[in-house]
């Protein structure tokens, strides 16, 4: 999977956190999760469960813990799939 | 200073009809929400009727965010939650706003969160799976769901509290109200209650030999209270919402004015004196209706119309027995008295506010719905209240003031008296 597959698919799975379309649809690497798709912090694990499911993978707390931009959360779905193989 | 409580909203989800228009239309034309569930049979149930709501779950995109309503199961905060902003709306009043609404608080009841949404629940853990689970089962798990999410979407900021007393919940909730404000502790109150008879719940009623199970072929006609072959009580499900306010605080927005709440009474009978689980204690319903005209400064002759208990089951006739005892009138001359469940059932915790909506419907447009499947009277229950008492088809009277009650299981009792606004 190349990253800008994982962007877009990413996309998919952040979509029902958030009201603001235009802005996902715009996304980069630096963009918060929190601050600005202003995802309810709750709602971050509901992101990582669906994101599990989407990509076959399971991701443990210490790397959550990581999945604060859309950059991070690219490069913890990355490293799962790797490791999955 | 004596505080004055009046209704400016109201919002109802029934099975015979979502929103006031067709809420009213279907109790003028005397419609039966009660239908054939299939699933019910297949289930092995001995009652296959129910009264449900035709809510169209997508509906709710028109009330709550696309992020909050994309993991809502609970079918019961879906019909407060419209009843409840149905209600807010039509009090003249926006949805949305930035700030807290400090001056009104809510209460909201309900029975059970929605237990088929939490087989899912079940099942996830008992597959260890739990870590799948996610964030929006607790909130909906929780008895104060319907509360959390009402007060949540309109910024209420005052007393939000959920009760829960069962077949007494939805006047319960309008009664907490309205002290609440007479006490001067809010200047608005959003209250009601909500109710989804999920088939666990039913089966489990199901079991205990109280619904109707005679009629499953005629569904509209297995609702029966007072008649002769009244043999258990229908399930319904829905919710009802009213906004509460302060007179002096209505008028200065000049809002609408529906209804007066005068007063009420809650209480128990204690489960003492023939008093039950499941059965009322005579003297706590008696005492609970003479408190509540006591607390509404009211007589029993200035009553036109009770909005009774009465689910179609053995307890009928104590009930009728005890009104009459309460308010102390003649035998046969009992105020004219009418049950919205013979139309829509036994909605229990939402029973309350349904039935209150309704009531107050009646008082608005001056009649009283029909008494449906009256056609065969219990003769002694016809003996104690009188036989123009209780209207079999819809009739057109002047209604000034309704006694509406609900009785239910842990001996719980409430009444509340509803009059015409007249300043």
């Amino acid at each position: 999977m190349t990253r800008q597959e994982i962007l877009d698919e990413l996309k998919k799975v952040i979509s029902p956190y958030t009201t603001n379309k235009e802005l996902l649809a715009g996304i980069t690497e630096e963009t918060d999760l929190i601050k600005d798709l202003k995802i309810n912090s709750a709602n971050l694990v509901d992101i990582i469960i669906d994101a599990e499911a989407k990509y076959n993978i399971e991701i443990d707390y210490d790397s959550a813990d990581k999945m604060i931009n859309v950059g991070t959360c690219m490069d913890v779905i990355s490293e799962k799939i790797n490791e999955r193989g | 200073m004596h505080k004055r409580v009046v209704v400016t909203g109201m919002g109802v989800v029934a099975p015979n009809g979502i929103g006031l228009p067709a809420f009213l239309q279907a109790l003028q034309n005397s419609t039966s929400g009660i239908k054939l569930i299939p699933q019910y049979r297949e289930l092995n149930f001995s009652c296959h009727v129910a009264g449900l709501p035709d809510f169209k779950w997508e509906k709710l995109a028109n009330y709550l965010s696309e992020v909050t309503l994309h993991g809502l199961k609970g079918t019961n905060i879906g019909y407060g939650l419209v009843a409840a902003m149905d209600a807010w709306a039509d009090s003249g009043i926006a949805c949305e706003t930035e700030k807290t609404r400090w001056e009104t608080g809510c209460v909201f009841g309900n029975s059970t969160a929605d237990t088929e949404a939490m087989k899912n629940v079940i099942s996830r853990v008992d597959g260890k799976e739990a870590r799948k689970l996610g964030s929006r089962v607790i909130e909906q798990a929780m008895n104060s769901g319907v509360t959390s999410y009402v007060s949540g979407q309109l910024g209420l900021g005052n007393k939000v509290i959920t009760n829960s007393a069962a077949c007494a919940t939805g006047t319960q909730a309008i009664l907490m109200g309205c002290e609440y404000i007479k006490h001067g502790y809010a200047d608005r109150m959003l209250v009601g209650s909500t109710e989804h008879v999920d088939p666990y719940m039913y089966g489990a009623f199901d079991s205990m030999r109280v619904l109707s199970r005679k009629y499953n072929d005629q569904p509209e006609k297995a609702s029966r209270p007072m008649s002769l072959t009244a043999g258990g009580f229908v399930p319904g499900s829905g919710a009802a919402a009213l906004v509460l306010e302060d007179l002096e605080f209505a008028l200065q927005r000049g809002a609408r004015i529906y209804a007066e709440v005068l007063g009420g009474c809650t209480n128990s009978g204690g489960q003492r004196s023939g008093g039950t689980m499941t059965a009322a204690n005579s003297e706590g319903v008696i005492r609970c209706i003479q408190g509540a005209l006591h607390n509404a400064g009211i007589g029993p002759k200035e009553i036109d119309l009770i909005s009774g208990h009465l689910t179609a089951t053995n307890a009928d006739k104590q009930e009728i027995q005890n009104w009459v005892g309460a308010l102390g009138c003649k035998n046969g001359q009992l105020p004219m008295t009418n049950s919205l469940k013979s139309m829509i059932g036994h909605c229990l915790s939402a029973a309350g506010s349904i039935e209150t909506v309704a009531s107050i419907l009646q008082i608005m447009h001056n009649f009283a719905h029909a008494n449906i499947n009256l056609d065969d009277p219990n003769p002694e229950i016809l003996d104690i209240a009188g036989v123009d008492n209780l209207p079999v088809k819809m009739t057109k009277k002047e209604i000034n003031i309704v006694a509406k009650a609900n009785f239910g299981f842990g001996d719980v009792n409430s009444c509340v008296i509803l009059s015409k606004f007249k300043r």
